[in-house]
């Protein structure tokens, strides 16, 4: 046995700490992770298997809430909102922001001015939008008084109160509100393409729409699958711009299944039934996450 | 890509001249689109209720008044009480300042440790982490809605500042990991062959640089916590609730004469600090919202 020198104790000390402090430091989130995201998850689970109606119970009794939820009407017609919504949301999001980088790619004086002015809706809450767009919107002194005042007087615009339409309405608000992004995603990917390559196809005697077909556009592949990734995940979370355009209606005619969720866990006490609602939502974005999550550690690892 | 090798050959053709004027054109055009429901929002919170009935959305306010300004802040009613929407607007502040600080710090501290103290398991541990930033949050409303009622926190400004900083942890990590990452390895390296420890090193190397991330992830934290919702909605009841659940009840009362502009001048209030955030910062607040989305 031998006695250590105060310096070798104190890098011994030190050692330790080191050690052990990137530990401690990142503990407190680790055990939240744990508790608030994981266990969580689970318990939803366990209550979406049981007959919890306005208290959870925990006897499992298998797979009624979700025999439930998918012989339910508002159901599916909140599942078949989410995919028209999503799909046109999707599409128009990324042919607008394409477009509108494209555009101010080009050159433009007033680049900083207009990127600006086409960024600032994400800056606001889906409350905000959804209640101008509510207003702007409005079948009697909104849009259509509007249009009759500059003299369209056959001009007939309902969708917020048709009960076919209203969907559409929450469409034109979150492109609105998120099209900017999308461009401002697509501009950082043209600002990151290499000059070399669109030189020598020029040279070559490319033309330009050309040169965007074939060479610009494919390269932006990337781009094009992380603003897909971040809208669809948009489009699944959308709660806040239902409830304040349409608050789900006429009916439930404009619900999702953000809005059936809540609906039925937190206002006609069915627990069980929002439970087993949550779960498919998780579903489905685990769906959509997997091959993204994959795509991106692969390409991490051939970097 | 800048356009610059595409000048000086197509510029001077007809074909190039209309090209150019066509841009300029629809850009002009996006940007009147982008920009009316801004205008609408400010010229119908500055007219009267009867302008409003008379004039159309876009009609120039033939008198500016603020009546709806002083309304929504001070008398406006919300549920059952009529105090406008300024208690509201304080408790959004009450809940994001401490979320936004207290998950940013932390964030910091994990993303430095994630990048440049890396242990067995961590790797795997920020991948779980990282699942906080995807799962949509109604399968996580049930038993947070239980917890904090057992906590004693149901309805109340603290238990949503606690839903907001353990739901903010994966975005600050993220946000932090990603930018300590781009700092060398060897910093860390010679800085511990001098002796200096854990601490040291985040202090005098890390943060020093660490400024533009510190803003992204607050920026991005505050935009996320003043703009939410369904958190407010759920965790929250009466006049705990923040602004956004406010002005949804405001606009949503079906009782009385609808005011719309009283509506919309509680929609910029609602708007105006993430507003002022973006145009102070827009640069950076573009970072965040591309942070971790275009670059793996």
């Amino acid at each position: 046995m031998t006695f250590q020198t105060s310096e070798n104790l104190k890098t011994k000390i030190s050692y330790m700490s080191d050690r052990l402090l990137p530990k401690l430091v990142v503990a407190p989130t680790f055990v939240s992770t744990i508790v608030f995201v994981y266990s969580f998850i689970l318990w939803t689970a366990w209550i979406s298997f049981t007959k919890s109606r306005l208290l959870p119970r925990y006897k499992l009794e298998g797979l009624i809430q979700y025999i439930k939820l998918f012989t339910n009407d508002r159901w599916w017609v909140a599942s078949k909102n989410l995919f028209v919504f999503g799909s046109l949301f999707i599409i128009i999001c990324i042919i607008t922001g394409l477009l509108l980088a494209i555009f101010l790619d080009q050159k433009i004086r007033i680049e900083g001015a207009l990127r600006t002015i086409f960024l600032y809706p994400m800056a606001l809450s889906f409350i905000v939008t959804g209640t101008v767009w509510k207003w702007i919107l409005n079948p009697s002194i909104g849009i259509a008084k509007l249009m009759h005042d500059m003299g369209f007087l056959s001009f007939h615009f309902d969708w917020l109160v048709n009960s076919d339409m209203a969907i559409y309405t929450v469409v034109i608000a979150g492109v609105w509100q998120s099209s900017g992004f999308v461009m401002a995603l697509f501009l950082a990917g043209l600002r990151g393409i290499d000059d070399s390559i669109i030189k020598a196809a020029q040279i070559d005697g490319a033309s330009l729409p050309r040169i965007y077909l074939k060479i610009i556009i494919p390269s932006l592949r990337p781009v094009f699958f992380s603003a897909l990734m971040i809208l669809c995940h948009i489009a699944i979370k959308s709660f806040d711009l239902i409830v304040a355009l349409t608050g789900g209606g006429p009916g439930y005619s404009s619900d999702v299944p953000a809005t059936f969720m809540y609906s039925f866990a937190f206002t006609r006490g069915r627990l069980g039934l929002g439970a087993a609602s949550s779960m498919v939502m998780f579903g489905a974005v685990l769906a959509i996450l997997i091959p993204y999550l994959y795509s991106e550690l692969r390409s991490r690892d051939n970097e | 890509m800048n356009s610059e090798y595409f000048s000086n050959d197509y510029q001077k053709t007809p074909f190039m001249l209309f090209f150019r004027v066509a841009v300029y054109a629809v850009l002009i055009i996006a940007a009147i689109y982008f920009l009316i429901p801004l205008v609408i929002m400010i010229f119908t919170s500055v007219k009267t209720m009867n302008d409003i009935r008379t004039g159309n959305l876009i009609s120039f306010p033939r008198q500016f008044s603020l009546e709806a300004w002083k309304s929504a802040w001070d008398t406006a009613c919300i549920g059952v009480t009529c105090n406008g929407i300024k208690g509201y607007f304080w408790n959004s502040v009450k809940i994001t300042v401490p979320a936004v600080s207290i998950s940013t710090i932390i964030g910091a501290a994990n993303g430095y440790v994630f990048s440049k103290w890396k242990f067995y398991g961590s790797e795997v541990f920020f991948s779980i982490l990282l699942l906080g930033c995807f799962i949509p949050f109604q399968i996580i409303l049930l038993p947070m809605a239980k917890m904090l009622g057992m906590a004693g926190l149901a309805q109340t400004l603290p238990g949503l500042v606690l839903v907001h900083i353990v739901y903010g942890l994966a975005f600050t990590t993220l946000f932090f990991r990603n930018f300590y990452v781009t700092i060398p390895q060897e910093l860390v390296k010679a800085a511990r062959i001098d002796g200096a420890g854990f601490f040291r090193i985040f202090f005098k190397i890390m943060l020093p640089v660490s400024i533009p991330i510190f803003v992204v992830s607050i920026i991005w934290q505050t935009t996320q916590i003043w703009n939410d919702f369904l958190f407010g909605v759920v965790f929250s009841s009466g006049d705990t609730q923040p602004i956004t659940v406010a002005l949804n009840n405001l606009v949503n009362t079906s009782t009385g004469v609808k005011k719309y502009n009283v509506d919309m001048a509680a929609a910029i209030i609602a708007a105006l600090p993430t507003m002022a955030v973006y145009i102070v910062a827009g640069k950076y607040f573009l970072r965040g919202l591309t942070a971790g989305s275009v670059k793996g």
